[in-house]
């Protein structure tokens, strides 16, 4: 027995095919806009996989360091690590700015792509929050004035970066370091950063000791020396915005970084999170209105393209028209005709299907922020792109089922 | 002719199909959790590495005086002004002295009339001892007529009184006389004390330097030990440089040292340690040396920002790996080392790090392992991995 489907397409074989194309574009989008969900869960997820931490330690209160901002003495690490249950504990600063290329006149300056919007991370050598591998060039070993990046700001090796009135010279790459924002991170040494992040230019530091020095408290005529020490207080930061701690190993990891935080808590009066709340704070709170912004759109586009298979079904069995009723006549039967669409139907959302994941793969690296494809979701889409196409194809065969076998002849 | 038509429809559809299922094919194999991570890999090898400290420091003078007064007072003159080059003892200013040019005077004054007093006792004492000698003379006539009763007892005893009387009063009048010396003796040593004092209102230049500030104009006063000026020796600037107490380890004085400064990042002027400090600073875990220019620039200035950068000695032969491929898995160190396809994390202990990158294979990787370096992200015992030439700049 001859495949009434396959033959019919084979006598139109281009349409078909285009139309699969076509559809499998339109499917290609919608796993894409998946994927951009994904990579944006994804981003948080790799911000927290970075910092290599069990808890975030921070400033009591506050939710941070990301989702709110959070400011803690420096010295702070070290009563934190004297607590039991600490292995590692590291001062870390998080800042998200706009990373200027230093044309020192030695290459041509670009006009256009000067800055880069990227999160600057201020840790410690050898301490968590370092990044975990590099792609090229080497860690930091220079106490100052060294930087690595991620491959997606776009530096290069040994290009000179300006962060406030310092250059760095970038000495290693690194891959998905990104906030939660899908910034590229850009890492410095701690000490640089704090600079970089409290340091205020110069203009407001020259007004800030002309405004001390014409207050008459601070600037006793009787009391020499005490106007510069107040300078020179005013002139520094022993600030960082988190401290990552690791626990021991060895201990239960969730009950152990649960107990440390408690500790945190109770006595050092500061705020802990665990990994798992810290995720919570990230994917349910930060991302959320982005995510269900996204969703939305998904959701739409879902429907959109299953009204779209439908209707272009429904039009190719139109066109088809005459030839159904011919079949009819000669005594077809309606399972034969009714299996013909469906298995047009299912082979188109196949194509559609293949060619929409092998384009999505394409063309997935080519934005901006990171898209991340799940086997799960192609699995789900895939699945969902057939049952549409069944579910599409019923419209067509109630058509092509009403269709009068006279119609063959009288037309 | 039909026939043959359909034939190459469905070669050709069937060929789109192959296509579709290959590209199918490669989309999985290539991304998503059956893809290989891309890693690079560097055989261990042994070398020597010249180890390097790096810091930041400032230029600072080695000596740099802050000259005022002792006493509080009002600046009457100053004589430089900021940049002024001076030399030793050179008066760069001095106080107003209030009133102790005529203390001096009065002073004067007193010394010479301790001086006439002194004369007045002397010639008293003079006059004592000629009395005192007549009486020993009348004493000793009186007691031979005594002997021979020629005379009472009586006149002989007041005779004897006389002399002793005499004698004390000399006593007291070389009493005076010295006590005369020692008043002249206080007021002249009183006289001094003041022409030091007036000495000590004009402040000198304790050695040959430069003027960098002027803090107070004539008229204005200051306390005790408040700077008027300040002066540096121009000769002796040297960098203080801050180190990172963790990468300290070698820091002695006499290490070679290149030193940059802010103001001519493309230059490196050559020095050495003269000093490292015995105190390091415990608030932000830095060691301090200091550091002096062997040829020191003409332009230096005083505060400017400078990297410091110390040649260490070369260590001993030892397995050398770049520090990109130092991992940490949990609480240990090591690095993931390739064999024959088994990928396994070996536990390391390290030594010094080069400025470079390389790091110092205690133990842990023999020469000509094959080590990962590079990954394009976290590797674990069960990754998949491809080796390749170069990960940098590749989009993933």
């Amino acid at each position: 027995m001859i495949s009434l489907a396959g033959r019919d397409i084979l006598h139109s074989w281009g349409k078909f095919v285009l139309t699969g194309m076509g559809l499998g574009l339109l499917i290609g989008v919608t796993l894409t806009m998946a994927g951009v969900y994904r990579g944006m869960v994804d981003d948080a997820r790799a911000l927290l996989n970075n910092s290599g931490a069990d808890l975030w330690v921070v400033q009591q209160g506050t939710q941070g360091p990301y989702a709110e901002s959070s400011s803690l003495r420096d010295d702070t690490v070290r009563s934190v690590l004297g607590l039991p249950g600490v292995a590692r504990a590291a001062n870390v600063t998080y800042l998200t700015m706009q990373v200027r290329r230093a044309s020192a006149g030695d290459a041509a300056p670009s006009s256009d792509n000067d800055d880069v919007r990227a999160m600057v991370v201020g840790f410690e050598p050898g301490q968590p929050g370092e990044p975990g591998y590099l792609v090229a060039g080497r860690h930091v070993t220079r106490s100052h004035y060294e930087a690595v990046a991620d491959v997606r700001t776009g530096f290069a090796l040994g290009e000179r970066i300006r962060i406030r009135r310092h250059g760095y010279t970038v000495v290693g790459l690194t891959r998905r370091m990104v906030s939660s924002g899908g910034d590229p991170m850009v890492f410095i040494p701690l000490k640089d950063a704090q600079e970089a992040q409290f340091l205020k230019d110069n203009d407001a530091i020259v007004n800030e000791r002309a405004r001390t020095a014409s207050n008459p408290s601070l600037n006793r005529p009787g009391v020499p020396g005490l106007l510069e020490a107040i300078q020179a207080s005013q002139a520094n930061n022993r600030n960082v915005n988190a401290i990552l701690v690791q626990v021991q190993p060895g201990m239960d990891a969730g009950l152990s970084a649960d107990t440390v935080a408690g500790t945190v808590r109770r006595w050092k009066h500061l705020e802990a999170y665990t990994r798992a709340q810290m995720e919570e704070i990230l994917v349910a709170k930060l991302i959320a209105t982005s995510a269900k912004q996204i969703g939305m759109f998904l959701v739409i586009l879902a429907i959109v393209s299953a009204a779209i298979v439908a209707f272009i079904i429904y039009t190719m069995t139109l066109g088809k028209i005459r030839e159904i009723a011919v079949l009819k006549l000669i005594g077809t039967r309606n399972r034969t005709i009714a299996g013909m669409i469906l298995q047009q139907a299912l082979g188109l959302g196949l194509i559609g299907f293949i060619v929409g994941k092998v384009a999505a793969t394409f063309w997935a690296p080519i934005f901006p922020k990171y898209v991340l494809l799940e086997v799960n979701d192609a699995l789900l889409g895939f699945l969902a792109v057939m049952v549409i196409c069944a579910l599409a194809s019923t419209l067509a065969i109630r058509a092509a089922l009403a269709v009068d076998p006279a119609a063959a002849i009288g037309g | 002719m039909k026939l043959s038509s359909i034939g190459i429809r469905r070669v050709v559809l069937g060929l789109l199909g192959v296509l579709l299922l290959a590209a199918l094919a490669f989309v999985v194999i290539r991304s998503g959790p059956l893809a290989p991570t891309r890693v690079t890999v560097v055989q261990a090898a042994e070398g020597r590495l010249t180890p390097a400290l790096f810091g930041i420091g400032t230029v600072e003078a080695r000596r740099s005086y802050l000259i005022g007064p002792t006493a509080a007072g009002r600046v009457r003159t100053v004589t430089v002004d900021v940049g002024s080059l001076v030399k030793a003892g050179q008066l760069l200013a001095e106080m107003d002295p209030v009133d102790l040019d005529e203390r001096t005077a009065a002073l004067d004054a007193a010394v010479a009339r301790a001086g006439s007093a002194m004369a007045g006792a002397d010639a008293q004492r003079r006059d004592a001892l000629a009395r005192q000698a007549l009486a020993a003379v009348n004493a000793r006539r009186t007691v031979e007529l005594g002997q021979q009763n020629f005379i009472s007892a009586n006149a002989v005893e007041a005779r004897l009184q006389e002399q002793a009387s005499a004698d004390a009063v000399v006593t007291a009048a070389t009493a005076n006389v010295a006590a005369a010396r020692q008043d002249q003796q206080r007021l002249a040593a009183e006289r001094a004390g003041l022409r030091q004092q007036r000495a000590n209102v004009r402040l000198l230049a304790p050695a040959d330097g430069v003027v960098i500030s002027r803090d107070a104009e004539p008229g204005s006063t200051v306390v005790a030990g408040q700077a008027v000026l300040r002066v540096i020796q121009p000769s002796f600037l040297w960098v203080k440089v801050r180190l990172d107490q963790a990468r300290s380890a070698g820091l002695t004085a006499g290490l070679p040292a290149q030193v940059v400064l802010r103001s001519n990042p493309g230059r490196a002027v050559a020095g050495k340690v003269a000093r490292v400090e015995t105190i390091s600073d415990s608030v932000t875990e830095e060691r301090v040396a200091q550091v002096s220019f062997d040829q020191a620039p003409s332009d230096l200035s005083v505060g400017e920002l400078a990297e410091v950068t110390l040649s260490l000695p070369p260590t001993a032969n030892a397995v050398l790996l770049p520090n990109a491929a130092i991992r940490r898995l949990q609480a240990q160190i090591g690095v993931w080392t390739l064999d024959g396809g088994d990928l396994r994390f070996a536990p390391v202990r390290t030594g010094l790090t080069s400025l470079e990158g390389q790091v110092q294979i205690l133990e842990g990787v023999k020469p000509g392992t094959t080590v990962i370096v590079y990954s394009e992200k976290d590797i674990g015992a069960r990754s998949r991995i491809t080796v390749v030439e170069t990960l940098a700049g590749q989009q993933p």
